[in-house]
């Protein structure tokens, strides 16, 4: 019955810039590779080929801006691009990696003592030919459920390398392992990945920071895979600082094993139309996933966030708070849906979604889900969008501080309740630079 | 006429708890002086049009309303799978014995007149309501306004009356509200619409009783499409009610109803729904409310019957400091699916809307709350407040909450919270250890869960509604 569906768009318009020929130019340049890595790869641009451009009536794309999507214009990964290796996030690191363009631009390794215990971390390429095993175990392994299943066949299709990070059994990282993702030349199109396999009991903290050289358009087309096994504890925290001309699409999956941990925080400072797909999953009893976000929206700029928090075993956790700041004529989209499973009895799951209304202009649009198929459970939801408290704006103006810098202020009070739940001070005063330098640039 | 056969079903067949979904469970055995056939064609609107010996313009808008039916797909995309069951061309859209209401009891065919006794409409009448329509399959059996209510200028009939006596006042608002192409089902009704209240409230008049009407679907295989209209004018109030029976069928029964309000300045309306189908009922109801400044619109809307109920009750506020509330109970117990919500769209400064459902999920029972709040641009001092509570009894109920919010400006204030929660079985033992069984002290916890929203009901109301939740629940808790 259902016929107003795009039932034949032309291939252009599937496919954009990622043509059939693209892709084995892509192909034949990474000849060498592994051949299951090839295999996935053709597998992936089969499914990213037949696959449908997001359309009105899908669910998962409901408020999106979907003109912002189309794929036309870019390149994947131009070659001789600048070698520049962009600045790192100010904080002490146990190890870093740096990427341009998806290929490897500098590195720091991690301690003679770590490496000895065992704690990898490097490429995907290097992960490919040592620890295959693992690979094939944990690289999008997890289904693509938030609407983005084309994207992330896309991201499989034409990854070029990424951060592989192993911590084993009962081994703690103490400092952050820094990734950065660069994305240089206009029309670049860049497919960041960082995974994370953190075995039973083990502890590590990853921080992505994604940035572009530049104000060029870009596409950004990234994919993060975060495993906690049983005890593990997971410290992720992402900083979008791409250009404000650039497409960003994130996917990022979480899973959460027996009394595992996971804190992920992602602050979304840049792009022009930036959608993040999160999706937590709650395997084992006693597993927890705080899930955490801070977007500051200005200008036309469009922030679209779909979270899916998916409880499949009794006695488990989540907690997500989301917080977006709208300036000028931005928009943005929450949509987080909670999932309790039949047998999920005693999950305790909550979800908020607070946004700060600075302008007349600006659009919030919250979507705040719940499917719930078990009784013992507490689940709660809320979602608010309202400005300033008057008397806190009446006070600043009362002591004379002038509007930009009063927002500013406002701003930072709205995301310290984010920002100290982060349990590492430097990770939290770094993350609070960067958010300073962003909003005053 | 007809023979009468009683065909009484008892209320076995809802073993998980006993809520009384059986007191409409019967039926009569009916010939119908007009049947449009089975299924749906254009033919099918010429001859309700005919029969209703209806102006052009009508019959224009029916065939109308009917292609965009037609060139409309389910909205599966989002909603329940279960509507793609419905077989449109299996449905009756037409039934009826007579065009023309009866003004008393004495009147009305003897078992139709039985049907509404045994659902007790003739004495609520005497006790309590300002004025009675009882619709009957496609038409109104029956309807009356007491003396002292026309004569302040109410007027209250059907919806084939009024469109015939009071063009000048009705056509101007007449799928306005809901335009024919809301959805694919307020296109349905639009084209085979037949019965549902017409009501005009004169500047200044408070109904001081309620106006109720009744719907009762007694045929098999049968599609009701009742329209109703209320233009409460400037400075007015009115309450409406509406209940709602039909025998329990094995084939699927359809109940699609467009239902538009329009307050005019200052005006009141409140609007009760105490919704109890028999669980083969389809029932996709498309309701909104206009209100203009200082109006206020009111849905209090409680679903416990139908198979599969969607109804989002939404109010459109269109003038300055306009109100908006919605009051939503809804009870799915097994095999039943109640997807239900509110829409409050701010079209005005300083408009403020509210929001508060709850809903109890019974044995594997699915209750779903979709709400719509919007506010646009350049528009200030809006205020929302939403709050859904879910209780879910047994361990394989379910229960879901999808709502929209879109605020555009820094000058409102939007706050949507939801919780979810089960009875608690401290609660449970406290009363048994008082004596209770543990059915009545579910019954008594659930109907605490109701309380607040129940309270808001005219008494008589509260009552009916206390005694269909009277759960009796053995060994449900844990």
């Amino acid at each position: 019955m259902a016929s107003s569906g795009p039932v034949s768009a032309p291939v252009a318009d599937l496919v954009g810039a990622f043509t059939p020929a693209v892709f084995a130019r892509h192909i034949n340049a990474n000849s060498t590779a592994h051949a299951w890595w090839l295999e996935r790869k053709r597998a992936a641009y089969a499914r990213f080929e037949s696959l449908p451009m997001p359309s009105r009536t899908d669910e998962a794309w409901r408020f999106s801006t979907l003109a912002g999507v189309a794929l036309g214009g870019y390149a994947p990964s131009p070659e001789g691009a600048a070698a520049a290796t962009p600045p790192a996030l100010a904080v002490e690191s146990a190890a870093t990696l740096s990427f341009v363009n998806g290929r490897l631009s500098g590195s720091s390794p991690v301690s003679a003592d770590l490496a000895k215990r065992g704690v990898v971390v490097s490429t995907l390429s290097d992960a490919l030919a040592r620890h295959p095993g693992l690979l094939r175990e944990h690289f999008m392994a997890q289904p693509q459920k938030l609407g983005s299943a084309k994207f992330a066949a896309l991201h499989e299709a034409f990854i070029q390398d990424g951060a592989f990070i192993h911590v084993p059994r009962g081994v703690e990282v103490d400092k952050p392992i820094v990734v950065v993702h660069g994305a240089s030349g206009a029309g670049a199109a860049v497919f960041p990945h960082t995974l994370v396999i953190a075995e039973d009991n083990s502890r590590v903290t990853v921080v992505d920071h994604f940035v572009s050289e530049g104000e060029s358009r870009q596409f950004a087309c990234g994919a993060n895979d975060l495993y906690a096994g049983h005890g593990a504890r997971i410290t992720y925290a992402a900083a979008q600082c791409w250009s404000f001309e650039t497409l960003s699409l994130q996917f990022n999956s979480t899973v959460v094993r027996r009394d595992a941990r996971v804190q992920s925080l992602n602050l979304h400072l840049g792009g022009r139309q930036a959608r993040h797909e999160s999706l937590s999953q709650l395997q084992a009893p006693g597993g927890f996933s705080e899930m955490l976000a801070l977007t500051i929206a200005a200008g036309s700029r469009e922030y679209d966030q779909r979270t899916l928090q998916i409880h499949q075993a009794p006695n488990t956790k989540s907690d997500l708070l989301y917080k977006n700041a709208l300036l000028d004529k931005s928009r943005t989209i929450f949509s987080g849906l909670i999932v309790v499973d039949p047998d999920a009895q005693k999950t305790d799951a909550y979800q908020s979604n607070r946004n700060l209304m600075l302008s007349d202009d600006a659009e919030s649009n919250s979507l705040p889900g719940l499917e719930i198929q078990a009784n013992d459970v507490r689940c709660t939801h809320g979602a608010t969008s309202s400005r300033i408290d008057p008397e806190q704006e009446f006070y600043l103006k009362s002591r004379g501080i002038p509007p930009k810098a009063a927002d500013e202020l406002l701003i930072f009070g709205f995301f310290e309740e984010v920002l100290s739940r982060l349990e590492s001070e430097a990770l939290h005063d770094a993350l609070r630079t960067l958010i300073r330098t962003r909003i005053q640039s | 006429m007809s023979e009468i056969t009683d065909t009484l079903q008892t209320s076995v067949d809802n073993p998980v708890s006993g809520i009384d979904q059986s007191n409409g469970n019967f039926k009569y055995d009916m010939t119908y002086d007009f049947d449009a056939g089975t299924g749906l064609n254009e033919r099918t609107v010429d001859y309700i049009s005919a029969v209703k010996k209806e102006a052009p313009w009508i019959h224009e808008f029916r065939q109308k309303a009917l292609k965009t039916f037609l060139a409309k797909p389910l909205p599966t995309h989002w909603a329940s799978k279960d509507l793609e069951t419905l077989n449109f061309d299996k449905i009756r859209y037409y039934l009826s014995q007579g065009q023309k209401p009866k003004r008393t009891w004495d009147e009305v065919p003897a078992d139709i007149k039985r049907t509404f006794e045994r659902l007790g409409v003739p004495e609520q009448e005497r006790k309590f309501l300002a004025g009675v329509e009882a619709q009957f399959d496609s038409e109104a059996a029956y309807s009356n306004i007491k003396e002292a209510v026309s004569k302040q200028g109410v007027i209250f009939m059907n919806s084939t009356e009024a469109l015939r006596e009071h063009p000048e006042i009705f056509r101007k608002f007449f799928g306005k509200v809901i335009p024919t192409s809301d959805n694919k089902f307020s296109a349905l009704n639009s084209a085979v619409f037949s019965g549902g209240s017409f009501i005009y409230v004169p500047p200044g008049v408070k109904v001081s009783h309620p106006l109720q009407a009744y719907f009762r679907i007694n045929a098999e295989n049968f599609g009701q499409f009742e329209r109703t209209l209320i233009i409460c004018d400037e400075g007015s109030e009115l309450t409406y009610m509406e209940g709602c029976t039909a025998p329990k069928f094995s084939t699927a029964t359809l109940h699609s109803a467009v239902v538009e309000l329009v307050a005019l300045k200052g005006a009141k309306i409140q609007y009760i729904t105490v919704q109890n189908w028999s669980s083969n009922v389809f029932n996709l109801v498309t309701k909104r409310g206009l209100a203009h400044e200082e109006a206020e619109i009111k849905w209090i809307d409680c679903n416990i019957g139908s198979r599969l109920t969607m109804k989002y009750p939404g109010v459109v506020l269109k003038g300055r400091k306009a109100r908006g509330e919605v009051i939503s109970i809804a009870l799915a117990n097994d095999g039943q699916h109640q997807d239900t919500g509110a829409k409050m769209i701010h079209a005005a400064d300083e408009t403020t809307s509210t929001v508060v459902s709850k809903s109890i999920s019974v044995g594997q029972g699915r209750a779903t709350y979709r709400g719509v709040v919007h506010i646009p641009r350049h528009l200030k001092g809006c205020k929302n407040n939403t709050e859904c509570d879910a209780l879910l009894i047994n361990t394989n109920s379910r229960t879901d909450t999808y709502p929209a919010i879109t605020v555009r400006g820094d000058r409102h204030a939007v706050q949507h919270e939801a919780s979810v929660s089960k009875v608690s079985a401290e609660q449970i033992f406290y009363m048994q250890q008082r004596g209770l069984t543990e059915g009545q002290a579910m019954s008594l916890s659930v109907n605490g869960f109701i309380n607040d929203l129940a309270r808001q009901f005219p008494m008589e109301y509260s009552v009916e509604l206390k005694r269909l939740i009277d759960l009796e629940m053995e060994g449900s808790v844990g």
